[in-house]
């Protein structure tokens, strides 16, 4: 079994987002950049699923040469190879466009993203993907077993869950439940080094949309304290002024 | 030209997700002068179909058939993405709910078109620069997003739109859909609803509880309270992590956003990524010992108090507030 699982290179969480230029540039000044968590998890699953001689796991970046400490870190917890795809990743239509011409030359049996990068966070590469591979596509995924030549999978709906039954190729977003985290041993730090990473060029490919600007949510006022022996004004606040009950 | 909105259902019945962006919709066809057409899939009956004109729908598309009846994302994209094609409708919108979310970048890429999801306004439309406004880094900023394409997917953020009553014609017509036999590899096995339960996503008020409960025996009174509002109940992360409540309540950065009417915050202490996927909430609530507590710096409201004194008072007050009303 071939797994590939795609990584993006994102701001640790504990990062204050600010912006430049004008508001038209993410501040990287002072940011840590780390493995997405959810790619992690989907990495953890990966390797968990080949263990024991039962397939490879490749791990694919579309991004500059700054995110290579990233992909590292993703063979140190365990993947057997690495791509990255040199470009800016522009958007999720690129990064989709690029990792399907890979994936067009080098058959995978299973695609493993995160539910959602937490910088652009649009959820939209595995559909992208699917839709470019013309497979399944399977998103927020909460549990992920492989039996023979398809897969099961757990998917999150509104108010529950569904259970599907996926044939490969497939792509699959996964989530908190699929596996635990798994962290890099020393044995595996040291190997990460020398593990083969492939820089690829990326494709040509028309963009169709841009981020202009952004901006953060506005400030919130002054917190109202409302003594803890009278919760009936609290509700009665929520109630008057806030209008919310 | 138009604008085609999918009405997404959750056992036969539109949510209130689905008329938001439904009167979303319909303000887009109305900022360029176009036709609003509507399409449901799977079994809908025709009373709920008809309120589809209350909120502005001109047409409204049903495809029912045996493979359609459970949402596969592959063949609804199909589905949806032919008939805007038949419909020649340049702008696509959904709710970016988890199907949501799940549908619009395979219609992006069978459309050609550029993808805003988490969309939280109306587009700004000038000339050719068609412009949204989207959540980004995970609750913690908004970007705004031009799509350049002539086609354009839009998935609308529950709660951040206004449902709006516009009464339009609504004619219903059967449609017949493209699909083709590779749409339909993923097979849904099974569907386990918690329908005794608010959902998450689609709550108006979420009352959360974090670690200063202390252990998930505690839960009972965070439920009631949550009862008694019609509230969704959710969590912190570590409460999931330590398995004390299921991961699909857990809110924030790597968890989900939420943008309710009113959060309750019980015993969080309000982490950076906490506080990411809350930002959205109209109103902020918080209950915690710790006057220091950085939930206060977001909250609108609060308590400095212990959560096993205030909750079961809040719980009073809110049952003699339901008796007087
Ligand atoms: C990669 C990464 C991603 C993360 N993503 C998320 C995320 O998405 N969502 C998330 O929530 N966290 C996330 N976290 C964790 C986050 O950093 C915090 O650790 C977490 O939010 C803290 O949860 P908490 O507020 O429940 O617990 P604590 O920080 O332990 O706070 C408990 C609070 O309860 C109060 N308290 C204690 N006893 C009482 C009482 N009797 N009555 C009233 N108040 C009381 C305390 O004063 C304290 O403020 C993430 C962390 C990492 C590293
Ligand atoms: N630059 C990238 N390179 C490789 N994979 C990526 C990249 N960006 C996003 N992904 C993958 O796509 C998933 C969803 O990202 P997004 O659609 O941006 O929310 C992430 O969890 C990654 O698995």
């Amino acid at each position: 079994m071939k797994i590939l699982v795609c990584i993006s290179n994102v701001p640790d969480t504990t990062t204050k987002i600010t912006f430049t230029d004008n508001n038209t540039q993410f501040n990287t000044n002072g940011v840590q950049f780390i493995l997405n968590p959810y790619d992690e998890i989907a990495l953890s699953r990966a390797i968990e699923l080949t263990e024991g001689g039962k397939g490879s796991v490749t791990v694919i970046n579309v991004g500059e040469a700054s995110t290579e400490a990233t992909i590292r870190k993703a063979l140190a917890i365990g993947a057997d190879d690495a791509v990255r795809i040199n470009a800016k990743p522009h958007d999720a239509w690129f990064v989709a466009y690029q990792i399907a011409q890979y994936v067009k030359q080098n058959s995978f049996d299973l695609i493993l993203t995160g539910r959602e990068s937490i910088d652009y966070n649009g959820s939209k590469v595995a559909g992208m993907l699917g839709e470019l591979l013309d497979i399944p596509s399977v998103s927020i995924i909460k549990k992920l077993d492989v039996d023979g030549d398809k897969g099961t999978v757990e998917r999150e709906i509104e108010g529950g869950k569904e259970v599907l039954a996926v044939p490969f190729p497939f792509v699959a977003g996964t989530a908190e439940g699929v596996a635990e985290p798994k962290i890099p041993n020393m044995r595996g730090i040291m190997s990460a080094r020398t593990k083969p990473l492939n820089v690829v060029e990326a494709a040509g490919v028309k963009n169709n949309s841009e981020i202009l600007s952004y901006e953060t949510p506005a400030p919130r006022g002054q917190v109202k304290l409302v003594a803890a022996n009278e919760a009936e004004k609290l509700i009665g606040l929520l109630h008057t002024e806030a209008k919310v009950i | 030209m138009s604008v085609l909105i999918y009405t997404e259902n959750a056992e036969g019945k539109f949510k209130k997700s689905t008329f938001e962006a439904v009167s979303y919709a319909r303000a887009i066809a109305d900022q360029t002068n176009t036709n609003l057409v509507a399409i449901s899939i799977g079994d809908v009956a025709n009373d709920q179909l008809s309120l589809l004109a209350k909120y502005g729908a001109d047409k409204v598309l049903t495809v029912s058939n045996a493979q359609l009846k459970n949402f596969v994302n592959q063949a609804y994209a199909s589905v949806i993405a032919s008939a805007a094609k038949k419909e020649g409708a340049d702008i696509v919108v959904l709710s970016n709910s988890f199907s949501g979310r799940g549908l619009a970048p395979r219609i992006g890429v069978k459309l050609d078109a550029g993808v805003a999801d988490g969309a939280v306004a109306l587009p700004e439309i000038s000339g050719d620069k068609f412009t949204v406004k989207k959540t980004a880094f995970s609750g913690k900023a908004f970007a705004t997003v031009q799509l350049t394409s002539a086609n354009k997917v839009i998935a609308l953020v529950p709660n951040s739109y206004q449902v709006v009553e516009k009464q339009a014609a609504g004619t219903i017509e059967a449609f017949s859909a493209e699909t083709k036999e590779s749409d339909f590899k993923a097979m849904v096995k099974e569907i386990v609803r918690s329908t005794d339960k608010v959902s998450l996503p689609d709550a108006e008020i979420v009352v959360s509880g974090g670690r200063g409960l202390k252990g998930p025996e505690n839960w009972g009174m965070i439920e009631e309270l949550a009862d008694l509002l019609g509230a969704a109940t959710a969590c912190s992360k570590p409460v999931s992590d330590a398995g004390w409540r299921p991961h699909s309540e857990h809110v924030g950065q790597t968890g989900i956003a939420v943008s309710p009417n009113l959060y309750i915050a019980i015993g969080i202490s309000g982490a950076i990524q906490h506080l990411a996927g809350i930002s959205s909430s109209k109103v902020i609530v918080a209950v915690n010992k710790d006057p220091e507590a950085p939930i206060f710096k977001v909250a609108d409201y609060g308590i400095v108090g212990d959560a096993f004194e205030v909750v079961p008072q809040l719980i009073a007050a809110v049952k003699e507030y339901k008796a007087s009303a």
